[in-house]
């Protein structure tokens, strides 16, 4: 949303919280009074598919994000089984890694896990030929490694070199993320985990608690509550892609 | 049926007997190791004839939508046919229950090139909690 309309909107409701307001009245009326449909669609049954009450968001606080810390790495690599594939450094697989910044002017370094940024209207589908890769319902972006054939212009599309070609064959650990050679692979947002009700792996991992996991569609939720308080960008914002990961201190 | 229609039928039905005896007195017939379960998700007819269908249904569901349900799940089913005597095997055992048939049957399965093959922990990750 841009800031003119964000002004317009000040004030007044916003279209979500209009939305969300109008749903919760509508469930309130059939449902036991205190119990609304967002608090029900939390806690999804495994025959109840996503759906887009719900929209997944991540916000890194790049204030308390460490430099020369990767514990949101090694956990990715751990519950995902990436990272000891045998190539060379140019086609190392890579959900996420830690990037470091720092403004020539005034000095200040700041240290960012970055991965795929599980847009709303993310180039990676658009690219895609086949289909296989694609938006789930409730926000995140996923690779039908079914239905992928390795073109990679996925990868070339995605403006956070957010995605991995697996150029070898893999040792298969998880059964609950399988990778194969000749793929396009990425960020899940530990789909398996989020899936339980589980957070993601990175965010588990995070000693500094820099990373919240949550609904951005729930206004009660953390995440959401923080964002709405707190300025936080989403990273080439410009390209109007309205990615669901969000940072803080950037 | 002209002449020519009834020698060709005749003459087709021969070939098959003569071709399904020679493979069977050639290949011996598979043997399914024993699941561990006490019976399958479906009846046996049913899962020999379909459980491709119900595979990639599942496979479907899952991905696309989200729908984990543990019936007709690839894990559910290593989980209780990965074994032979009792022991957990993987694809590249011959006598791993996919294995058996599908060699029999000169089926290529490519599943497992990214799936595994071998019995899984319920769950190795950590107990479920709310989100925040």
């Amino acid at each position: 949303m841009s800031e003119h309309q964000e002004q317009e909107m000040e004030g007044g409701l916003s279209r979500r919280q209009f939305v969300s307001a109008g749903a919760a009245v509508a469930v309130g009326a059939v449902l036991a009074p205190g119990v609304f449909l967002h608090s029900v669609a939390q806690a999804r049954s495994p025959a109840e598919g996503a759906s887009n009450y719900q929209r997944w968001g991540l916000l890194i606080d790049t204030n308390k994000c460490r430099t020369g810390c990767d514990d949101c790495v090694s956990a990715c690599k751990k519950e995902n089984g990436w990272g000891n594939e045998q190539v060379r450094d140019e086609q190392k697989v890579q959900w996420i890694r830690k990037v470091d910044l720092k403004e020539h002017h005034t000095g200040r370094e700041v240290s960012l896990p970055m991965m795929c940024q599980h847009c709303a209207e993310p180039p990676c589908v658009d690219v895609c030929p086949t289909g296989a890769s694609f938006k789930r319902a409730d926000g995140i972006v996923l690779v039908d490694k079914h239905i992928c054939i390795g073109c990679r212009y996925c990868m070339m599309a995605c403006p956070y070199k957010a995605r991995s070609f697996v150029h070898e064959d893999v040792i298969h650990g998880d059964a609950y993320m399988p990778r194969g050679k000749g793929t396009v692979e990425s960020c899940t947002l530990c789909v398996h985990r989020v899936d339980k009700g589980q957070n993601p792996a990175c965010v588990e991992s995070c000693k500094e608690k820099a990373m919240t996991f949550g609904d951005l569609n729930d206004p009660k939720s953390e995440i959401a509550q923080r964002v709405s308080q707190y300025a936080t960008r989403q990273i080439r914002a410009d390209l109007k892609l309205n990615p669901g990961v969000r940072y803080e201190g950037i | 049926m002209t002449a020519q229609h009834a020698l060709r039928a005749f003459l087709t039905l021969v070939l098959a007997g003569w071709v399904t005896a020679s493979a069977v007195a050639e290949v011996a017939h598979p043997v399914i190791p024993k699941g561990k379960g006490e019976r399958c998700v479906a009846d046996t007819s049913v899962m020999r004839r379909n459980h491709m269908q119900l595979l990639k249904h599942q496979r479907d569901e899952t991905m696309h939508n989200g729908i984990r349900t543990e019936r007709f799940s690839l894990v559910g089913c290593m989980n209780c046919h990965a074994y032979v005597n009792s022991q957990p095997v993987s694809i590249k055992d011959e006598r791993h229950f996919c294995n058996v048939c599908h060699q029999y049957a000169a089926v290529k399965i490519d599943c497992f090139e990214c799936h595994a093959s071998t019995p899984q922990p319920v769950s190795a990750a950590v107990a479920p909690e709310a989100h925040p």
